[in-house]
């Protein structure tokens, strides 16, 4: 059906308390048309991708200000597609450097958004590029 | 029928019975998707409905209701976690409003239920009302259907935040829990109709907080007064004669309790005896879904886009007082055939 809202995880991977960034994240995707699925801080990689699988999304967005996202995130990317869910669009945000993104972008992460992205361009991003379900 | 409708039918019954055969083997990811067709009202979803009916009806519906942050999800997230000291599956739905504005939602109760993300026996779905007034979405009874034919035999239903007086849930829940916060308010609010009269069990939350256990007791005093009019009420409707339970979601003191009284009652309509027929609360239920469905699929015929003219011109008529909505009414029935009251 093509008027079904497009559902979307957002989740905060790891140890660091900053959510405001996710928050306004969900409540922009929210006013977007989006249906969000907010899971809140410090989420194991397991946590996530119970998440995601259970909720059926078709977007997985990561917020991650501590630094180890090269640890997590492959983690995660690795654990979305064991449990069959390869088809689910991941992208990432939060303070990730440059020099890290070629890498996250091999193990899955599709699109890292940096500092200074506006809201209309994750949700067009995520228009754009979220995979047909059947 | 055309051939491609038909063959679009065949496939999404195909695709219905894989997913359904996957998901009654425990497979949970075929079983998020099939809940996703039964969101999306798809004909795969309808089609793994009428087929997963006939194995539904075992599980014990707990509708958990009660004002925004009173501690709804805590509170389920606790007797989930009680329900697994014993190993029973349970399965969560929990139901946030969708934006009357953009359609779109947050959806945030599994912020409080994370810990079982590794128990393939505990499955948390969310829902968005999406436009479906009374606390639920207009899909979570045929998503409870799908939970309960998959071995979840108790399955808690969430409701949105409600104020006094959504309580769609009670009618299609087994039981009804209302969650009740401390400082809510004083005595004349528990006396008021609505949204507590409609509990099978009141549990007031944050019991660890100063004037919980005063909260409480003024509950108790006030729900169950009258009860010695109760016989010699005849015939009258009843009200309900809740127990009321104090729980803490920070340190776990009354869940035990409250699991415990959830189970009494499963028990005792188990035990009901078969000559009895379903029970009052499995025949509200029919009630709600047949009913749902025939006003689903009406509006669907009378919103046909060739119908699409004749709605706009009665609709310019209404609203320039030239006709009265009730014949307005009558005359878009018959459109599809259906003599009005005026006729």
């Amino acid at each position: 059906m093509s008027d079904r809202p497009i559902k979307v995880l957002i989740a905060k991977p790891g140890l660091d308390g900053h959510d405001r960034g996710a928050k306004v994240l969900a409540r922009g995707l929210r006013d977007e048309g989006f249906e969000v699925i907010y899971t809140g801080l410090r989420q194991t990689p397991e946590m996530v991708v119970s998440a995601a699988l259970q909720e059926d999304v078709d977007v997985v967005g990561l917020s991650i200000l501590s630094g180890a996202h090269m640890t997590l995130l492959p983690r995660i990317t690795d654990g979305l597609r064991k449990a069959g869910l390869d088809d689910v669009l991941v992208t990432a945000g939060g303070i990730i450097p440059d020099d890290d993104i070629p890498a996250l972008e091999k193990v899955g992460v599709s699109r890292v958004f940096g500092p200074g992205t506006t809201i209309r361009e994750v949700a067009d991003y995520i228009r754009g590029n979220v995979r047909p379900r059947a | 029928m055309s051939a491609a409708a038909a063959r679009a039918v065949s496939a999404a019954a195909e695709r219905a019975a894989a997913l359904t055969r996957a998901a009654r083997g425990g497979d949970r990811r075929a079983l998020a998707r099939l809940l996703t067709e039964v969101e999306n009202r798809t004909s795969a979803g309808e089609a793994a409905l009428r087929e997963l009916y006939p194995q539904a009806g075992g599980a014990h519906l707990v509708g958990v209701t009660g004002a925004p942050g009173a501690g709804k999800s805590t509170l389920v997230a606790a007797l989930v976690s009680e329900a697994r000291n014993d190993a029973r599956p349970v399965a969560v739905l929990a139901v946030d409003p969708s934006s009357p504005i953009t359609g779109g939602a947050i959806l945030g109760d599994r912020v409080r239920m994370q810990l079982h993300a590794s128990d393939a026996d505990v499955f948390i779905r969310s829902m968005a009302s999406r436009g479906h007034a009374g606390g639920l979405a207009g899909t979570t009874l045929g998503a409870a259907a799908v939970l309960d034919a998959c071995g979840f035999g108790l399955v808690f239903i969430e409701t949105v935040g409600t104020g006094q007086s959504e309580v769609e849930v009670a009618s299609v829940a087994d039981t009804t829990v209302v969650v009740q916060a401390p400082e809510m308010g004083d005595e004349v609010q528990a006396i008021k109709a609505g949204l507590l009269e409609v509990a099978d069990l009141v549990v007031v939350t944050k019991g660890d907080r100063p004037g919980a256990s005063r909260a409480a007791a003024q509950l108790r005093a006030m729900l169950t007064v009258g009860g010695q009019h109760d016989r010699a009420a005849g015939d009258r409707p009843r009200p309900k004669r809740p127990d009321v339970l104090l729980v803490s979601g920070l340190t776990g003191s009354g869940v035990a309790e409250v699991l415990a009284a959830l189970d009494r009652r499963a028990a005792a309509r188990d035990a009901a005896p078969p000559a009895d027929g379903p029970s009052a609360a499995a025949l509200a239920r029919a009630e709600a879904q047949v009913g749902g469905l025939l006003a689903e699929r009406v509006a669907t015929r009378l919103h046909q886009p060739a119908q699409a003219p004749q709605w706009a011109e009665v609709l310019r008529a209404v609203a320039k007082h030239e006709v009265d909505p009730y014949s307005a009414a009558d005359r878009l029935l018959a459109t599809i055939g259906v003599p009005g009251e005026g006729a």
